[in-house]
């Protein structure tokens, strides 16, 4: 016989006391797990939307506004285009794509178009200042990476409402354009079309399907042929960056004011909150829980360690009569705790994870899968929980005067 | 040769004006291979003295010592290292453990004595034959009677083989019939060297005895 029989024996045989506190600490681990693994895949969903949104900062010339960059208005407030240089260059955690862009106002057939210059990525690839920061197009694993059905990113071989949006262009002719869907019905113009502007002829490579947005009214062509017709040199009007979200709220956007202080570098602030208020309100939520739980199952099962010392004080003054020592006691009343931590633990981790996989699609619309690595957790804030509220039980039985339990007959 | 002995044991329960006096100063000395019944009124002291003399009641002033060792001053580990090797306690209520059979209750002072599991096994298994229990080993106490009950006690005091048992009335929950039984084995064991120190009410118990003692009020009366 070891000591792990005696408090086997012990359990099983005392069943019915143990309800109560095996109730409130599996029932705090469920819950702890099915917030967590709920959460867990909330936030990567609401990543992954973030993510089809396309960009979420921007890097403007200081004297222009967001309302401006969606105007395509900006009245000659450029920027330098060495900042993708320096954005590349930097190693800033976060940086999912970046595009920049030069946007001018055009007027075609007495009708306001956005001619943007943009650069596609193989660009970025062929030019070696740009390719120390490695491939900035790789996209960070669990950083609201999505793969779009059918899609995969910087393919324009099948450019749909996502693609267009990540505006991240595989290669463009220097007299190649892609036409918003606007542009190309207002102006006529169909995949192959020709069309001057500024005297220059330029193709229609492709017509991109309606977005409903303001990209709809423009005409893409590559930056640097925009720059040369207008004689703008290397500037900007913007550079759209698709930030990491999480990197977002950990300061990508103080690392790029620090690095171009002569831009605004602004968030979609309104995407970006409301994403840092999810994950704020599913901590908070998560660690009140928590605090309950630890609360509740600590008094409970000190509760129930306090009458079962009591209980055993005749059991307990005999095992010390026949020489067990205060340590052996303690070890006794401590593999108990362990114990009911561990099977409370396996057990709420089991349950959580159920509830969470049905609760998920049911409140959260979205998918939920266990959570494996939250097994641990579960084993470790239960098992503490057990042996913190079984301390001073236990000291108190290893501290029994076993001549007074003796005696009490 | 004394193989207990005590100088001047006096204990005190309480303090200040509750002070109540449990020994008032007691000196005695049990032979080795002595069978000693301690008799005496309710509240005497006997079960303070047994108790004492088991290292689980520390005196207020005096000294006990067994085999010539002041148990006392010994540190606590060393004093249960002494209780588990030579100590054997028997109670009037048994003090088995209700969830472990009779088997697991004999092997709990070789399990806490470190004991290899097959050792504790086989040791509890020639106790309890010993005691006339072969074919109850995988009972529990509920499932015993009485006299059965005590039997296991027995068998799990002689686990350890210990060179002292300490009876506190370990007969005063039986009936006639049953105490004689286990008052025989006592002298059984006794007469193989054991010394036994008994508490008694019982006047046909203390009779078995090599030699009797009266406590009135803490002081040894005759």
């Amino acid at each position: 016989m070891r000591k792990l029989d005696i408090i086997l024996k012990e359990l099983s045989e005392r069943k019915s006391q143990l309800v109560t506190s095996f109730i409130a600490i599996t029932l705090g681990i469920t819950v702890i797990v099915g917030i967590k693994t709920v959460t867990f895949y909330s936030e990567k969903a609401v990543s992954s939307e973030l993510d089809n949104l396309g960009a979420n900062v921007l890097v403007l010339p200081k004297s222009a506004t967001v309302s401006d960059y969606y105007s395509a208005d900006f009245s000659n407030a450029e920027i330098p285009e060495a900042y993708v240089d320096t954005i590349t260059a930097s190693g800033l955690q976060g940086v999912d794509n970046l595009s920049p862009k030069l946007s001018i106002p055009v007027t075609m057939n007495n009708r306001k178009f956005i001619l943007t210059g943009i650069l596609p990525k193989n660009e970025f690839k062929s030019k070696p200042a740009w390719q120390i920061s490695g491939d900035i197009f790789s996209r960070p694993m669990g950083c609201g990476a999505v793969n779009v059905r059918g899609v995969k990113a910087g393919d324009d071989s099948s450019l749909d409402k996502a693609a267009v949006r990540k505006e991240v262009i595989s290669d463009l002719g220097v007299h190649e354009t892609l036409v918003g869907f606007d542009a190309a019905r207002l102006l006529s113009l169909k995949q192959g079309s020709a069309f001057d502007i500024k005297g220059t002829t330029f193709t229609v490579r492709r017509v991109l399907p309606q977005t409903g947005t303001v990209d709809d009214a423009r005409i893409f062509a590559h930056l640097h042929t925009v720059q040369e017709l207008y004689g703008k040199g290397s500037v900007l009007s913007a550079i759209e960056v698709v930030g990491c979200c999480k990197e977002i709220s950990k300061g990508l956007i103080t690392g790029l004011n620090n690095l171009m202080p002569d831009a605004r570098v602004v968030t979609i602030s309104q995407i970006t909150s409301t994403q840092q208020r999810t994950n704020a309100l599913m901590s908070q939520f998560s660690l009140i829980f928590l605090v309950i739980i630890v609360l509740v199952g600590a008094v409970s099962i000190a509760n129930y360690m306090f009458a079962n010392v009591q209980e055993r004080r005749k059991e307990i003054g005999t095992f010390i009569a026949i020489g067990m020592s205060p340590r052996q006691v303690l070890s006794i009343f401590y593999g108990k705790a362990v114990i009911l931590g561990i099977v409370g633990g396996v057990v709420g981790y089991g349950l959580g994870t159920v509830l969470a996989i049905w609760l998920g699609p049911h409140l959260a619309h979205i998918p939920v899968l266990p959570m494996p690595a939250l097994l641990g957790w579960a084993l470790i804030i239960s098992v503490a929980i057990t042996i913190l509220a079984t301390a001073i039980p236990a000291k108190n039985a290893a501290g029994l005067d076993p001549a007074t339990t003796l005696m009490e007959g | 040769m004394a193989i207990i002995a005590t100088e001047s044991l006096v204990k005190h329960y309480g303090r200040g004006k509750k002070e109540v006096s449990g020994l008032g100063g007691v000196d005695l000395v049990v032979e080795q291979g002595e069978y000693l019944a301690l008799v005496g009124p309710s509240g005497s002291g006997k079960t303070t003295l047994l108790l004492s003399l088991g290292g689980l009641i520390r005196p207020t002033t005096g000294r006990v010592r067994i085999d010539g060792t002041s148990i006392y001053e010994l540190r606590l580990a060393e004093r249960i290292e002494l209780r588990r090797s030579k100590i054997g306690f028997l109670f009037q209520t048994f003090n088995l453990v209700p969830y472990l059979t009779a088997l697991e209750n004999t092997q709990v002072p070789l399990m806490i004595a470190g004991k290899k599991r097959e050792e504790q096994e086989t040791v509890a298994h020639a106790m309890l034959e010993r005691v006339g229990l072969a074919n109850r080993v995988h009972h529990k106490p509920s499932e015993l009677s009485i006299g059965q009950q005590q039997r296991v006690a027995l068998a799990r005091t002689l686990a350890n083989n210990p060179s002292i048992i300490l009876a506190d009335e370990p007969t005063g929950n039986l009936d006639p019939a049953t105490a004689d039984g286990v008052a025989e084995m006592l002298r059984e064991l006794n007469g193989e060297g054991i010394t036994i120190v008994m508490v008694t009410h019982d006047p046909r118990m203390a009779a078995r005895a090599s030699r009797v003692m009266e406590l009135v009020d803490g002081r040894i009366a005759a």
